[in-house]
């Protein structure tokens, strides 16, 4: 079953906290390999079962992902 | 793991309001103050008093808050904002003012402005970021530090008997006629936050109604302060934070629910 919700994140914007990892019941979001331009490891999604719950989004500090769920 | 299909406008769930700006946060990654300013900016949006709302903000981490909140801002002295909002409220009696300070701003420098506004029981709404360290100048012990924590200035953790208690001043201030809402919160889960949003939202509801000072605690990490990583410190706030500092309300509609 294809997932249900999708997050997009703002990749520059984000500053690798790992806050939503945590907060992600699902365990859909992690640290890429890869760096922004300043540097951090940001949050990206590595699993296809965003449920859209929004929990990353609420703990988000910089406000950086924007959550998507097929009503 | 990206559903392109899914990204459509009537989909949308959840996205940073514009009431916050797009400028970068200057804060630590994982700081509790992103959080907060997100859904101050949330709820204003909500109650459509962007044009309505004015931001004091304190001498501190959040110093620069007026580059995040897209609404009129003033930069008080260390410490005064309760006073600064006091005159800007009383001169603005429809606009809802509201202060974002620091524990060190708060607690500490400013503790005889926030006393006495709370006291006379000034129409403003107080957010009061508590991390327990002073964040901005390198960690230093605050007043609210924990019994044992290790600061750069308690570098052999917060005695007693050379530094006092902490000082729980949300429960010193419930105490007081004038404040009408007093409630301690946290942002470190995706329900705190929602609780957190919650009590600010009543917070200016109070303000609208004219009804005295609200006073919002958001119990929050500082994890350069305490040199952990964020989820570290969340866990680290939650196992000794919260056990000085329980979350919850302390003071609905002028009435005492605590103690």
């Amino acid at each position: 079953m294809a997932a249900k919700g999708t997050v997009v994140i703002d990749k520059e914007r984000c500053k690798g906290c790992g806050v939503c990892i945590v907060a992600c019941p699902k365990s859909v979001l992690a640290l890429a390999k890869n760096v922004n331009g300043k540097g951090y490891n940001y949050s990206e999604a590595v699993v296809d079962e965003c449920i859209g719950c929004a929990s990353c989004a609420m703990v988000c500090p910089d406000g950086v992902i924007t959550v998507y769920k097929v009503k | 793991m990206f559903n392109q299909d899914i990204v459509k406008p009537e989909n949308l769930v959840y996205k940073k309001t514009d009431v916050l700006t797009n400028n970068v946060m200057h804060y630590c990654p994982g700081c509790g103050h992103g959080t907060t300013h997100r859904i101050i900016a949330e709820v204003i949006e909500e109650m459509g008093i962007q044009d309505k709302a004015i931001c004091v903000a304190p001498v501190g981490c959040s110093v620069l808050a007026y580059n995040y909140f897209s609404v009129d801002s003033l930069g008080a002295a260390h410490g005064r904002a309760p006073a600064l909002a006091t005159a800007i409220q009383r001169l603005n009696p429809d606009h809802h003012t509201f202060t974002y300070q620091g524990d060190g701003d708060l607690a500490a420098i400013g503790t005889a402005e926030t006393i006495h506004a709370c006291n006379r029981g000034e129409n403003i709404v107080i957010i009061f970021i508590n991390n327990g360290i002073y964040g901005m100048t390198g960690g230093q012990m605050a007043p609210t530090t924990l019994i044992g924590m290790q600061t750069a200035t308690s570098p052999y953790g917060r005695t007693v008997e050379l530094n006092g208690y902490p000082l729980q001043i949300t429960e010193l201030l419930s105490q007081l006629p004038g404040t009408y809402f007093v409630t301690r919160q946290s942002v470190h889960t995706a329900a705190a936050v929602r609780k957190t949003k919650k009590a600010i939202r009543q917070a200016f509801e109070n303000q609208k109604g004219k009804k005295g000072t609200s006073f919002v605690e958001v119990v929050s990490n500082c994890n350069s302060g305490w040199k952990m990583t964020a989820p570290k410190a969340n866990e680290w706030m939650v196992e000794n934070m919260f056990a000085k500092y329980p979350i919850g309300d302390i003071k609905v509609d002028g009435e005492l629910v605590q103690k």
